[in-house]
């Protein structure tokens, strides 16, 4: 029979299984939009901005390790793309995006609506594609979905030509569509990469030699799915373990043995353990500089062990002593058939000081504070919850104390740190898992990046809740003008803001106020009775919060920041008793020592 | 400038690429992008229509080569990358020097161009066009002699490179690398 191209590639999407893609026509796709006019299963949503729809199948991809699809039109429409890409490329998020482009005749004529997305997303893909001819769009789709999903995920873009989408050719998509695909060139590490024993035995030497190691995870544990081999690892080792921004449910972050995120906002014990460690497993991470702070000083006495699927992250920023190029999961599995049970050493106790001595503590003076509202939504919403956040002060509160219990229930930026990504994240995250509920964490500066898609959220009656941690500024640059330029606060006001209550009402949600502490439970109870539309609390918080612990940018652990009041704080937090995360540390700690006296 | 270039060992590695529009836009670009320096490029198609191989100079120590070869392999067109540093290999490179040759100058350009093995290929009133190749330092060095008549229009093709013996890189596949 014969199809269109556009009809070719929903037959495509269909064979890869695709059951959402995220998009906003115009001239260049109408025949994609007119094909997917007739497709009942696959479900179209319609976006408010590229950008956003960027976004969404990052965030569809994140919530479930699915390639997430979006689709825009040529020109401006491919170019709203190009943010979300670059996200997703940072971190490594499998993603297909669709663009149309104008007719092959008129390419390189400045033909209305034209941009060379190609050229333009080189950098920001892990490969793109221009379809010049109709017989070639089947396999650059395969091949592109095949791309994105295996070895180091990412983005891939297919460029399609209005007059390809058009074309007419025979097409049977039960047997035309190429399942496999061959790609000579590419051939990336994966989970039956075979890992040399060699390799895992010098691991396993160096793990049973160290008198201090540390693990340090990454994003990569969670594409690869190895929350239960890290965890094994750690139990059978007593290895503490710290996670980072995109490790964050890696391991569950109420287990004794972890330490929380570490880095320039992570724990002062994380950091001290990592810094001072004699070995340091790292296992799908990539020592960005954002953790390392000056590499020359970074963890100076520590062998390195490097697991990654990626070789060329091996010895991009530090040596690695034994690196080791696979898939994490089958690595780290291999790796535990080595590994022999090691108790808990002097080593944990030092960094147990350390917990008990340096705190995660915020004020409890009745002012509301961005901290405690993290924590009551860990409480009101149940573990199970998918927390997505924007990017600045209020993405790092909610690194340090939203527990994360399991892998892809955290939904943030790292790499690119993009501002806007959280709304549009959830709604992906929320159509992936329409049983779970979703949080957006944001800021008053980054909601306002990409407010327009609580539309899409009413449209489609999405019950995720936004939480905008408002202080009025942008208020993690303001830290940094505070911190390093002399207090001179320069184009940080956002006093100016809408009125986010009245502006989640207009787009059909509910809005709802908060400025004290004793109002965020009911806020928050509230809103998870909602069932049916987006619901947006605006809580104001006090202008001048900084985020602690920090190191600063290229700088060391011996210049990291800590709360000047943080022995007045904990003086507080045990008078009250008061204290979640407090509370729930020495409960953890008691468990802990009673977990390896057990063992002992 | 040329003190820091002195410091930095040069590499010469020959990239095989899927023949394919824009191919060599993704590997400048990430030369670019990643803050390596070209010294030379030079690109063709092979004995293999479907293949294209470049071969490209480039300054660093050796931690920069490795970055160089595991982020090229990373690119999904990158067949495979060969460095030539260690291994015995012929270099060569083509120049086409523009010189002034007037009457008087022009036997001792024509001895000059004889000892390097050039030739002559195109002659004005006033101007040689001299072809010459070699490896780099042969034409650094009839550059520098020819420049003292004044040197018009100067071009070269970088460095093309294979090994010696009987490997090939086109040939043995993935595991010769």
């Amino acid at each position: 029979m014969k199809l269109s191209g556009a009809q070719i590639l929903l037959e495509c999407l269909r064979r890869e299984k695709v059951t959402h893609i995220f998009g906003y026509p115009g001239g260049a796709v109408l025949p994609i939009y007119d094909a997917i006019f007739d497709c009942k299963d696959i479900l179209h949503v319609l976006v408010r901005h590229e950008q956003g729809a960027a976004h969404m199948a990052d965030g569809f991809a994140r919530a479930t390790g699915r390639v997430g699809v979006c689709l825009a039109t040529s020109g401006p429409g491919a170019t709203n793309l190009v943010t979300g890409l670059a996200t997703a490329q940072m971190d490594s998020i499998p993603m297909v995006a669709i663009t149309g482009q104008v007719r092959t005749a008129v390419i390189g004529k400045d033909a209305f609506q034209e941009a060379d997305i190609t050229g333009i997303t080189m950098p920001i893909t892990k490969h793109n594609f221009l379809v010049k001819r109709v017989e070639d769009l089947a396999l650059a789709v395969a091949e592109a979905f095949h791309i994105a999903s295996t070895g180091r995920p990412g983005p891939v873009l297919i460029d399609i030509p209005l007059d390809v989408s058009k074309a007419l050719m025979e097409f049977d998509p039960e047997n035309d569509y190429p399942e496999r695909v061959n790609i000579p060139s590419y051939r990336p590490a994966g989970p039956h990469t075979r890992i040399p024993e060699l390799q895992l035995r010098k691991a396993a030497q160096l793990i049973a030699e160290a008198q201090r190691p540390v693990l340090y995870v990454g994003g990569g544990a969670v594409a690869s799915g190895a929350q239960a081999e890290v965890t094994a690892l750690a139990e059978r080792t007593n290895i503490l373990v710290t996670t980072t921004l995109l490790g964050k449910g890696a391991i569950d972050e109420t287990h004794p043995l972890s330490m929380g995120m570490l880095g320039m906002h992570g724990t002062a014990y994380a950091n001290h353990a990592v810094n001072q460690s004699d070995l340091l497993i790292a296992v799908g991470a990539r020592f960005d500089d954002r953790v390392t702070g000056d590499v020359s000083r970074f963890a100076t006495g520590a062998r390195i062990i490097h697991i990654d699927i990626d070789p060329a992250e091996i010895g991009k920023v530090v040596p690695a002593d034994v690196p080791i190029v696979g898939d994490v999961k089958t690595i780290l599995t291999e790796l535990l058939k080595y590994v022999q049970p090691r108790p808990a050493t002097a080593w944990n106790d030092t960094i147990m000081e350390w917990k008990r001595r340096f705190p995660l503590v915020y004020p409890r003076d009745g002012k509301l504070y961005a901290e405690y509202v993290i924590e009551q939504i860990s409480e009101v919403f149940d573990h199970d919850c998918i927390m997505t956040t924007d990017v600045g002060q209020h993405q790092m509160w909610a690194a340090q104390y939203f527990k994360c219990r399991r892998p892809r229930q955290w939904i943030t930026s790292g790499g690119l740190g993009t501002m806007g990504y959280g709304l549009p994240a959830a709604i992906g995250a929320q159509f992936a898992c329409p049983d779970k509920r979703v949080v957006c964490l944001s800021g008053d500066g980054s909601f306002q990046m990409m407010t327009q898609e609580l539309m899409t959220a009413t449209v489609y009656g999405l019950p995720i809740v936004t939480v905008i941690i408002n202080n009025k500024s942008l208020g993690m640059v303001r830290q940094w003008q505070e911190m390093f330029y002399a207090e001179r606060y320069s184009a940080v006001d956002l006093e100016a803001s809408p009125d986010f209550v009245k502006l989640a009402e207009a787009y059909g949600g509910i809005g709802m106020r908060i400025d004290r502490p004793e109002q965020v439970r009911d806020a928050l109870t509230q809103a998870k009775e909602v069932r049916d539309r987006p619901v947006v609390i605006d809580c104001i918080i006090p202008t001048s919060e900084n985020v602690y612990p920090m190191i600063p940018s290229g700088q060391s652990i011996e210049e990291m920041m800590i709360r000047k009041d943080l022995e007045q704080l904990k003086a507080d937090v045990h008078a009250d008793g008061s204290d979640w995360s407090f509370a729930d540390q020495e409960k953890i700690l008691e468990h802990y020592v009673e977990v390896m006296h057990n063992r002992e | 400038m040329n003190n820091i270039a002195a410091q930095l060992q040069q590499h010469t590695i020959t990239v095989l690429v899927e023949n394919h529009p824009g191919v060599l836009a993704r590997v400048a670009g990430l030369f670019a992008r990643r803050g390596f320096n070209i010294e030379s490029l030079a690109v063709s198609v092979t004995d293999r229509p479907e293949i294209s191989r470049m071969t490209i100079v480039v300054a660093g120590d050796h931690r920069v080569l490795e970055q160089i070869t595991k982020q090229l392999n990373k690119l999904i067109e990158v067949i495979k990358v060969v460095d030539y540093t260690e291994t015995a290999a012929v270099e060569r490179e083509l120049a086409l020097i523009k010189v002034n040759a007037e009457p008087k100058d022009r036997g001792e350009i024509m001895q000059i161009v004889e000892i390097f093995r050039g030739r002559i290929i195109d002659m004005s009133e006033k101007t040689f066009i001299v072809e010459v190749t070699g490896g780099t330092e042969k034409l650094d060095k009839i550059i520098s002699l020819l420049d003292a008549y004044g040197i018009r229009e100067l071009v070269r093709t970088g460095i093309i490179a294979m090994a010696r013996g009987a490997r090939t890189a086109t040939r043995a596949g993935r595991d010769t690398d």
